[in-house]
Order: C-alpha cells, then structure tokens, then sequence
C-alpha cells in the first residue's frame, strides 16, 4: 500500500461555481482500515461540501478523539480544522462559532466521543441550538483501543471476541429528538445516495444538525451477531423515505408524480423534497418523530432520513443577540470604552 | 474601669451577624463611611458556604498609617448573633468593646470583667419602630451602625452624602436609613455613660483612592481589554468576575443602532465546557476568558494542556480558595500555584500573574489578553478569594487610550499573498513563538490542523521523534521569550543590601510591607521583593541569588512558592525560608514579623554555633 496520494486529475474534470474541482475539497490520505465505514462519510463530506459551493476557508471543521476524530484530516484539506480533545468537541466548537458566525462550522465525532465521555458536551450544545453540522459516524465500538463495546452497541450485540452486550444502547438520534434538537437525521455510510442530501441539508440548516451514521467497523466490529456489521445494517435498514436536496436558485428538474411529492423549504431558501412518506410520519411533528424512532427500535429497524426538523428554533447567536459583524473582527474602537468612561467609574467606588 | 489611651483611626472592630439577614450591606456602609472621612480602612467578610442562617463575620480594620492587612485582635465586637456570642465575646482583647444586642439578657457567664459592655437593645427598638418583620431585620443592622459612628464621633454628614449615592434613583429610601442610623446614635446619647476610646478623625489620607473588590476589577479588565467572549461555570468566590463582566457588557457592548450586544457570554454546564468554548473563540481569532476557582483549575488541566501544547491563547482568571478538594470554599489561600504552573500532564509549563490590588486585578486582566496572543499560550490571573471578593482601598483605574490591543504574530489575508509557504510551527523570528492564521482568513493559503497530538513544523499530523522533541525545545525557547514580556517584580529597597531578603506575592502584599516597617523599628532591616509573574523575571532571579537568606511569604501549607523557585532557578533550599499562613484567613504582619524574627534566632544559632 502507497502513503502518497496521487496530486494529479484530469484537466477536464467538473468545477463548481466557485471553479474548484472536487479534489480540492479532499484531504490527506485516510489512515483508516480499508473498508471503515468512516472513509465513505468523509467521501459524502467531500462531495456535500463541492456541491454545496462551500468555500473551503468559510467551513471549520472540529473534531474531538477516536478513529471518527481523525477523518477531518482526510477530508476538506484547506479547510481550517480542529482535532480537541476527547468529548470536548460541542465545547470548542461553541466558542470558534460565537467568535465568528460567518462560518460553517463541521463537527465530526465518534460513539465513544459523543456517547460515553462526551454526552455531558452532546447534551448542552442541543440545549443551545448551535448552528452547527454535528455527525457522528458511529460504529458500535472503540476502534483505536481495539475493540471495546462502546455506549451505542445493542443489547445483546456479540462482539469479536464473542462476549454479548448486556447493556442498553444509547439511541443517540431519540435522544437529540427528545432534548429538542432542530435537526435529527441518521444514514448509514454505504448509503451514498441518502447520505449526500442530508448533509447538504444539514449544511443548509439554520440551528443544530444532527446526523447519526452508522457506520460498521471493519476491524473489530464486523462479525456475525454485531448489530453494527455492514450485513446486519444492510439487512435491517428501514429508510424514512428517500429525498433531494435541491440547493436554493436552482431549478427543479426532476419530475415527481403528483401526490408523492413533498417538500420542505429549508432556513436558505433551499428545498427538501421526499419522494416518499410514511403514512403516520411527519418530519415537522416532534410527537410523531419520537414515535417513528421508537417503533423502529421495537421492530429492530434501523429508521434511516432526515427524523425530525424544526425550523423555527433560534439559533444561539440569536438567543444571545450578539451583533452582525463576527465578534472576532471587533477592533479596540468598539470594544474598549477608553479612559475617559473610567472617570465615572472611579467616582462611583469612592 | 480605666479607660485604655486615646485609639485614633487605628483599630479593628468585628461584626458578629447571621447570614442573609442583610447585615453585609449595613457593614459595608460603615465601612465606606471611614473610607469618605479619608482614612485607610480596609474589610474582610467572613463568610460560611451558606445562604442564610449561620454564622457570619465583617472585620474592619482601621489604619491610620495605611496598613491595608489583616490584623489579629479586636478592639470592638459587635455582637449580635447568639449563635456565636459567647465566641465571640471572648475573642475581644482585654480592655475592648462590646457592644450587644441586650434586647435578651445575657447569660451570666459570658460576662467578662476586662472589657467594656456596651449595652443596646436593637430588637427592642426594632419593635417598636417598625411593624414589618423583614424592615425591622435589616434595620437593626442600620441602627447600630448609627450607635458606632456616635461612639466613634463620625462626622454625621458623612451618611447623608454616602446615602444619597447609594440609593440614587431610589431616593425614598434615604430617610428611612438615615432615621435608623439616627435611632441608634440617639440611644447611645441618651444611655451609655461609659468610657469609649476608639475614635475616627476625618483626615485626607486616601487622595483619588477607589474601593472595590478584585472581581468587579477583573471583569472590568476583562472589558478593556477587549475580551468578547466569556464561558464560565458558577464557583465561589469566581462567581463575580463574570458577574462584573456581565453588568460592564450591558454598559459598554451594546451596539447604539441595533441594540445588539459586542459581546456572547455563555453559563457552560461545566469547567470542562467553559475552557473548552474558551478555547474554541481564541483560537477563532476572539479574545475569550473564563474565571474559576481551585476545583474547576483541577478540571480544566486536560484543556489547558492542549491549549499550551497546541498553542492557543486563553485568559484564565483563578481566584483561589482554601484546598484542597471542596476545601473551605470561602476562605482565602494561594494554594493553586504547582497546580496551575505546570497544570496538565506532560511536560507543560504556564504563564501566571498575581495581582495585589484591584487595580492591577484591572491593569493585569486586560494586560493577559495581551500577554496571551503575543505569546499564544494560556496566561493565568492568581488572584484569590480575599483580593477578590473583598473590598479594598487601591489607586483608581486608568487606562492608556494611545495603546492598541498587541494581537501577536497574526497573518492576515495580505501577509498570506506575500508568504511562500506557512507553517503554523515555524520558529520564523527565532524566538520561538511562531504565527498563526485564524480560520476565513484566505480561500486558498494559510489553513492547518490544530491538535493536541505532535506534529511538525507545517502543522502534519507526525510521530517522528526529532520533529517531536524539535517542538518541544521550541516551546522551552518560547518560554524563555516570555521572561522578556511579563510584568516586572516590584523592588521596594533599590540597593538591596541586607542580608535577608522577603519575597512576596498577591495579597500577601498588604501584611509583608507592614512586616517589613516592624522588623525595620525593631532595627531589623530586610530588602522587599513582589513578584507578579511566572516565569520569574531577571529582578527576582537576581534579588534571589543576591541575598543570604530570603522569607518566602505566602498563604499555603507545602510552601509551594518556594518549590517553584527551586525547581525553576535551582536556588538551594537552604537559603530559603518559608513564612506561611493557611487558616483560611488573609495572613497578618504580626504573623510574619512572628515567623521571620523566630527563623533568624534560629538562623544565627545555627550559623554562629
């Protein structure tokens, strides 16, 4: 195997409308086992962020610790990123998004990293409505400890070495629905196809984007009697309907027969449009989405889609009224009161 | 009785209240009254962690000679919870005051027959005055503020000027608080005969001086000093820097046209989450802060460890409380130094301040933010519970307008056109501090990965052992830089020729210069030395290996001042004397005068055997 990414492509290949072609939206070489689930979210990432017309430099990408934490390395390459520290990454990703609001902000984190030593983190920053993407990619395990159950493996879920989970699963997505996340979704990395207009969806999202993918584990967690392999996943995937992402200004050309069509306009004008919808299934009803995610986990399904959406939350910035411009671009002139108000100041301590 | 000699403006006087009873306000008026006669008066609340119902202490020390320190004995007690009340009668020194709630009888045996009994039935008078239960609680502190300030021949002006800028806007509630003071001043009048010594003078001692408490400082500082975001987590006795923070923003950050605020301040669900959004916004490119106290320092020691390793700035203002663990949470110490100086695993190293006065608590908060970008590292404030949420005499702030914010080595777009290659750990100057871009800068140069794991020069993720140790040297070569920008020591005798050496920090501040005034009327001449800043500067190193022995005051058990100075400058431990107090309150001169005069007979014993 090469360590050294090829730099050359074709002249010939498709820009963007920002004239970048996709490769400049990739990053280093993956480290990851062949086959982790996690290079095919990164590759969604990549192709999400080229066709979105992201600027590479407006997006931040933070990360906290694990294999999933390592992936901001392998995509989006001249994006700014952050690899923090393990569980921490709601925390710096807060303080990098109040500093300045004019970026969009990309967490990555693991089950692990979110589930177990960062839940407190997870938690509090759906409390706030950060406007930020938040995916975990996540795999039922510890990967680079080789193996441990992590906080999201099933009840019963045999592990490599043969040892049942006798613990509950956390379910990260009813649990973002039931804090009152604004956006819950969850795919799973070999569904390209899925994977691609939710993240974009999430990109366009005025608040907390939540995108749980599962996202099996080659290594340590792909055995039979895993509920987190590529066959158990492919066998029990129960999609919420499938979806496009059609990107604000841009003309819809795809044709849906009359009554199967349904479409949410999102924070930038952009359209979410299902082809398909479950009967008793509402996306905008927070009740309703509780209500999929439970019968699905009842059934052993794995709900898959955009799970709940809710438009009308404020965003942090918002919430504390902070100011148009970034806060980072202040200069002394409109922040320091200077010498003068000190004067009152002091006569008031005497 | 006799009657002891003529004490004036230089005394302490105890109030012995329950908490939540609103006596701290009363306390601080009176306080505050001695300060507006122009006389050196300095407070301590001594406070339970509790919200209502226990025990609870306001010492004042009156000093016309300006000592700003603790002093043992108390001159005056006044008395007016039963809870303690035996306590603290027999705390007064003999031939001292006490002046009482004898609305109840007091039990026969807490009588003492050396001090002087100052009867007042202030619930009596309450009751009959007021028909409200809650008026006549808080008046009752009121009126026997007004029986002191009769005893002690307050200019009575005083509480009129004092009142009408306290209760500006609320204007009704002037007369009532002066008809309270009035009923106390008049019982003393018309009833106490007795002999009473302790008198204020109104003088022009103070100048332009200010009163406030180290927090208020600090969150003003913070303002100033251009800080634009804030996480933080609830601790005593950090609680008020935010708090100040806060009240300064609504002032001073709200733009005029929108009514939107230059400012996001966010209650983190933990310290781990307050450093972490910390660090989040400076390494965005804003200047952010938290404050804490010794248990949150603990939790933040993972962050802090990549915000050094990673190269991040960040204010941190730890204003310290007795430890460890929960300690004594409102009680002062200087306890967190080794915790804080090498705080996370590893080989780490942080910059530290100690602030003396609310004024430096101002000057060094907005010099951090400085201090932090230029050397991209955490700079953390050691200030403590004392300096921090006590009132102090101090000189007032000012600010310098000609000085800009120095943001460090930043690339901005243009720099990034003019720039080959960057690489985020270059050591470009040769000073080890290297330069960094901040995200949205530039669409094509200038990004990198920020992590705590090691990487190389150009911000690459690498295991390989040289690049690793090459960025550590780096660091040790930055630390040395940072010598060069820290706030020099304070030298108080410019020769320096004596033998013995004090050296001192923080609040310890107000009782080693009185110490140092004992031991020199006692023919016992020792050179001061105030350190304000970690790494040591060349001042201390010099004033360390200039002297034979050197007292190192401060407010810990395991003296950890001292074993700063000998791991750091490797100065032999024989030459250094520690000086400590760790009680939980400020360390007085008597107890340093006590310690060092103790150490050299043993010193010269020893030297001279």
């Amino acid at each position: 195997m090469t360590f050294l990414k090829p730099k050359f492509r074709h002249p010939d290949l498709p820009k963007n409308k920002l004239g970048y072609t996709l490769s400049y939206y990739e990053g280093a070489l993956s480290t990851l086992c062949a086959g982790c689930g996690h290079d095919s979210i990164s590759a969604a990432i990549i192709q999400s962020a080229f066709e979105m017309n992201i600027e590479p430099h407006k997006l931040a990408k933070l990360s906290g610790i694990g294999c999933s934490s390592k992936t901001p390395t392998y995509f989006l390459g001249n994006s700014h990123g952050f690899n923090s520290v393990h569980g921490r990454m709601p925390s710096v990703a807060t303080g990098a998004n109040m500093a300045n609001k004019d970026l969009i902000y990309l967490g990555v984190s693991g089950d692990g990293d979110t589930a177990s030593i960062g839940m407190g983190q997870f938690v509090h920053v759906i409390r706030r409505n950060l406007k930020m993407i938040y995916i975990v990619m996540n795999n039922g395990c510890y990967g680079l400890t080789k193996g441990q159950d992590s906080a999201t493996a099933d009840n019963g879920s045999i592990s490599k070495a043969g040892i049942v989970n006798h613990f509950q699963a956390i379910d990260l997505c009813g649990l973002a629905i039931e804090l009152g996340a604004t956006f819950v979704a969850q795919s799973f990395s070999g569904d390209k196809k899925q994977l691609i207009p939710l993240i974009k969806a999430a990109m366009a999202h005025n608040g907390f984007a939540f995108i749980n993918v599962i996202s099996p584990c080659v290594t340590f967690n792909n055995n039979k009697g895993s509920t987190k392999s590529y066959d158990f996943v492919r066998d029990h995937l129960e999609a919420t309907g499938t979806f496009d992402f059609v990107p604000e200004m841009e003309e819809i050309t795809t044709n849906y027969e009359s009554g199967e069509k349904h479409a949410i306009k999102l924070h930038d004008g952009s359209l979410l449009q299902f082809n398909k919808l479950e009967n008793d299934w509402d996306p905008l009803d927070r009740f309703s989405a509780m209500k999929a995610v439970h019968h699905a986990r009842d059934n052993n399904e794995i709900l898959t889609g955009l799970l709940y959406l809710n438009q009308k939350a404020m965003d942090l910035h918002e919430l504390v009224n902070t100011c148009d411009r970034p806060l980072n671009t202040l200069k002394k002139e409109d922040l320091c009161p200077g010498n003068g108000a000190l004067a009152n100041i002091n006569a008031g301590l005497r | 009785m006799m009657s002891d000699k003529l004490k004036i403006n230089d005394f302490v006087v105890r109030f012995a209240n329950v908490n939540g009873t609103g006596s701290a306000s009363a306390n601080l008026l009176f306080c505050k009254a001695i300060f507006r006669m122009g006389v050196p008066v300095t407070p301590k609340n001594i406070f339970p962690s509790n919200i209502q119902g226990l025990p609870t202490w306001y010492e004042v020390r009156v000093s016309e000679k300006g000592y700003l320190g603790r002093r043992d004995g108390i001159d005056l007690m006044v008395a007016v919870n039963a809870q303690s009340m035996e306590a603290d009668i027999k705390s007064v020194r003999k031939g001292g005051y006490l002046l009482y709630d004898s609305s109840k009888k007091l039990p026969d045996h807490y009588k003492r027959d050396d001090i002087h009994f100052i009867p007042i039935p202030l619930m009596e008078i309450c009751n009959e005055t007021y028909t409200d239960a809650r008026l006549r609680l808080l008046f009752k502190n009121i009126i026997y503020v007004g029986a002191l300030a009769e005893l002690m021949q307050f200019d009575f002006s005083v509480f009129e000027t004092l009142l009408g800028d306290q209760f500006k806007g609320k204007e009704k509630l002037i007369a009532p608080n002066l008809n309270a003071l009035k009923l106390g001043s008049d019982f003393i009048k018309a009833n106490y005969k007795g002999t009473f010594d302790l008198k204020i003078e109104r003088r022009d001692l103070l100048g332009d001086a200010i009163m406030t408490d180290g927090n208020s400082a600090c969150g003003l500082g913070a303002i100033y000093g251009g800080a634009t975001f804030a996480a933080w987590y609830p601790i005593t006795p950090s609680t008020s820097v935010v708090e100040a923070f806060m009240e300064y923003a609504d002032e001073f950050r709200e733009e005029k046209d929108t009514g939107k605020r230059k400012v996001a301040i966010i209650q983190a669900e933990d310290e781990l989450a307050a450093i972490g959004m910390v660090i989040g916004a400076n390494w965005n490119g804003a200047r952010a802060f938290t404050a804490t106290s010794g248990p949150g320092l603990s939790l933040m020691n993972e962050f802090l460890g990549l915000a050094y390793f990673a190269e991040i700035p960040l204010v941190l203002i730890d204003v310290q409380r007795a430890g460890p663990s929960t300690g004594m949470p409102t009680r002062t110490q200087q306890s967190d130094i080794m915790e804080a100086a090498y705080a996370s695993h590893g080989d780490t190293r942080q910059i530290l301040l100690f602030p003396s006065t609310p004024k430096e608590c101002f000057d060094l908060t907005a010099a951090a933010f400085d201090l932090s970008e230029q050397l991209q590292t955490p700079v953390i404030l050691m200030t403590d519970l004392d300096l921090g949420m006590n009132d102090h005499v101090s000189p007032p702030f000012s600010w310098d307008d000609a000085k800009d914010y120095q943001r460090g080595k930043v690339l901005d777009y243009d720099a990034l056109e003019n720039i080959q290659k960057f690489g985020r750990y270059l050591d470009v100057d040769n000073d080890g501090i290297p330069y960094r871009t901040i995200p949205g800068t530039h669409p094509t140069k200038g990004s990198f990965f920020t992590r705590g794991t090691s990487r190389d020069e150009y911000a690459a993720y690498t295991e390989n052992s040289p690049a690793y140790q090459r960025n550590m040297d780096r660091l040790v070569k930055k630390w040395i830089t940072a010598r060069e920008y820290v706030p020099s020591s304070q030298v108080y005798q410019a020769e320096n020729t004596a033998d013995y050496g004090i050296l001192f920090f923080g609040t310890s501040q107000y009782a080693a210069e009185e110490a140092m005034d004992t031991l020199k009327e006692d023919k016992i001449i020792v050179d001061g030395l105030r350190i304000k800043s970690f790494p040591f500067d060349q001042i201390a190193i010099d004033f360390l290996q200039n002297h034979k022995y050197i007292f190192i005051v401060e407010q810990n058990r395991d003296a950890q001042m001292k074993s700063l100075i000998m791991i750091e400058l490797g100065i032999s431990a024989e030459k250094l004397i520690s000086v400590l107090n760790y009680d939980g309150l400020p360390i007085t001169a008597t107890n340093i005068v006590y310690q060092i005069t103790h150490s050299m007979e043993r010193v010269e014993k020893y030297t001279t055997v």
